[in-house]
């Protein structure tokens, strides 16, 4: 079961905003997908070892080497905001 | 005429490319076939979110000027490039608001490599926002119709590479699979897609859905086209710590016969609600499969109906961490309604995405939120094992594993949009070899009530050269020819 208080905390911590419309059509959505998801809870696999990955990887690693990165008005270049050469976002409150 | 008559939806890339090599063909001439053909129906198909038709025309006369050995090894073949992939120089949307006008600064390397061969790009594809969906109808632009009926979906994600190459607007396409992204639109719109093994082609510059489920793959109109395009961008990046080198090239497939080769039918993927027509064309599939010499049996992958449910909290688990960086400030949309930084992260968000994406940031934040992570995300992780097992365990019998790509023809628009669900649902043939990190291609089988069927073949990690060969030699006796017809079926209820 997913109430309306549900939703606006798990949007607070996805830093989403929801209108109350979209709230209250989120909380029948996900019940209802996570209805069809808890199908998994049928499965008793407490021994089973979880899969994060596919491919037999561990650790890639480069050279230790300086290269050179994107300059630094390439990276300001879709910013929405810029002063000083940084990134301009509104004050903390 | 210029094109000397080259019909761009029968034309293939491997014809095309003997034609502009041996001079039949100027890459000018051939690029305006295919500009012309966006002219002619592109209202019709909405296939791009971006025509990038003069830099298209006048690269291609710079290409015609090339010597001979100069010119790269795909020169002059014009290519559609699904929206999620960054492009220098060329916007790159993925489809949503919150991207609309971002100019990214580098370019992905599948894309990278395919400039490196010369090939010329017509323009960015349609897709469903951040590649989440079944039918371009989550776009946040518009929706892409499918050019064999244009009350139907092309599919999706990649639908609007899909419908590209089907409608003749583009010679070939690459798109992104992360549950059955490029099969799927390549079944409903009558083309061939592959998604190969995670890890062959790096994803360095695909804007990441869900990371240990991406591929970069072709949509084309025949198999050979498909290892061709293939061939040119596998290969370890080091940007893309995932990514590998295969262990054999890719090679141009030449199979006549499937001798020898051992076909399993996974009963599980015919027991959910496959349309009867889709039944029909598969079942005479493999028919077919044993006149060429193969082996067909029945067998079972017991854990499918336990893979979508584990896919829906993986998928949308990484997707929640991946767009954790649309935040409006380093790139993309920002609101304009917000007093302080937490107000303008989560405005910036609630106005940037759409319902889907909104939806799937949602479970995905439930799912790996305290409490819950071990019974969804760590329950998950689990399932992928038993999947990955399933398949492990029936590879040790047969080479290939087949099935219809999708349990149905393309639906009707709007027909599944108020039900997540049932759109979840049209993938159950296509997640659990994404889950497995196998690579798989659809190849059009024949029609249903007019529209196409496709066929799944799903080999070992790696396999690419034997699903292809395969795939190849039942293409030929296949021997699909039919074209789209443009019509428009809408307001007239169900096509009979």
């Amino acid at each position: 079961m997913i109430t309306e208080d549900d939703v606006r905390h798990v949007a607070m911590l996805a830093r989403l905003h929801l209108t109350a419309d979209e709230t209250s059509r989120m909380a029948g959505e996900l019940a209802k997908i996570l209805r069809h998801i808890d199908k998994m809870s049928e499965l008793d696999i407490s021994d089973v070892p979880p899969t994060a990955h596919v491919l037999d990887l561990t650790n890639v690693l480069r050279a230790d080497k300086a290269q050179p990165s994107l300059p630094r008005h390439e990276a300001l270049k879709n910013a929405p905001a810029v002063t000083d050469d940084c990134f301009r976002v509104p004050r903390m409150s | 005429m210029p094109g000397g008559g080259v019909d761009p939806l029968r034309l293939t890339a491997r014809e095309a490319k003997r034609m502009l090599v041996e001079g039949e063909v100027s890459a000018a001439e051939l690029m305006k076939v295919y500009l012309d053909q966006i002219e002619r129906v592109e209202d019709k198909v909405k296939a791009f979110i971006l025509v990038t038709a003069d830099n298209a025309a006048r690269y291609a006369t710079e290409i015609d000027r090339e010597a001979g050995a100069s010119r790269g090894a795909l020169a002059g073949m014009p290519t559609a490039i699904k929206d999620n992939m960054v492009t220098e120089g060329v916007v790159t949307t993925c489809a949503s608001k919150i991207l609309a006008d971002y100019q990214p600064v580098y370019t992905a390397t599948a894309v990278r490599k395919l400039w490196g061969d010369h090939v010329v790009t017509l323009g960015k594809t349609n897709l469903d926002e951040f590649a989440m969906g079944s039918s371009t109808e989550n776009s946040g632009f518009f929706t892409t119709h499918n050019p064999w009926d244009l009350a139907t979906v092309p599919g999706g994600s990649s639908g609007g590479s899909a419908a590209a190459v089907a409608a003749g607007e583009a010679l070939w396409g690459v798109g992104s699979d992360t549950g059955g992204s490029i099969r799927q639109p390549a079944s409903l719109c009558g083309i061939v897609g592959m998604k190969p093994t995670y890890g062959a082609v790096s994803r360095y510059g695909l804007v990441a859905f869900a990371s240990s489920l991406d591929q970069i793959g072709p949509l084309t109109r025949s198999v050979y086209d498909c290892a061709l395009l293939l061939s040119r961008i596998v290969g370890r990046d080091p940007h893309d710590s995932t990514s590998v080198r295969l262990p054999t090239e890719i090679e141009l497939p030449k199979a006549t016969t499937l001798d020898g080769l051992r076909f399993g039918v996974p009963r599980e993927y015919l027991a959910t609600g496959v349309q009867p027509g889709v039944r029909e064309r598969f079942d005479e599939t493999l028919m077919l499969i044993e006149r060429l010499g193969g082996a067909v049996e029945e067998m079972s992958l017991p854990h499918t109906e336990y893979a979508l449910p584990a896919y829906y909290i993986i998928a949308p688990a990484e997707a929640s961490a991946n767009l954790a960086r649309f935040d409006g400030v380093r790139y993309g949309y920002r609101s304009a309604h917000a007093d302080d930084l937490i107000e303008m992260y989560e405005r910036t968000r609630g106005e940037g995405f759409g319902p889907e994406v909104k939806r799937r940031i949602m479970i995905g934040t439930y799912a790996l939120s305290s409490g819950y992570y071990e019974a969804y995300y760590g329950q998950a992780q689990k399932v992928r094992t038993l999947v990955r097992r399933d398949f492990a365990e029936a590879f040790s019998t047969y080479d290939l594993i087949v099935s219809p790509t999708s349990p149905t023809v393309a639906f009707r628009i709007g027909e599944r949009a108020a039900d997540p669900l049932s759109m979840y649902m049209s993938d159950i043939c296509t997640i659990p070899v994404n889950l497995a990190g196998l690579p798989a291609v659809s190849i059009p089988c024949g029609l249903a009530d007019g529209l196409p069927v496709g066929f799944q073949l799903i080999g070992p990690a790696f396999s690419e050269n034997r699903v292809l060969n395969a795939a190849h030699a039942l293409e030929q006796a296949i021997g699909f020819t039919a074209l789209p017809t443009f019509k428009d079926t809408t307001g007239k209820g169900e096509e009979a």
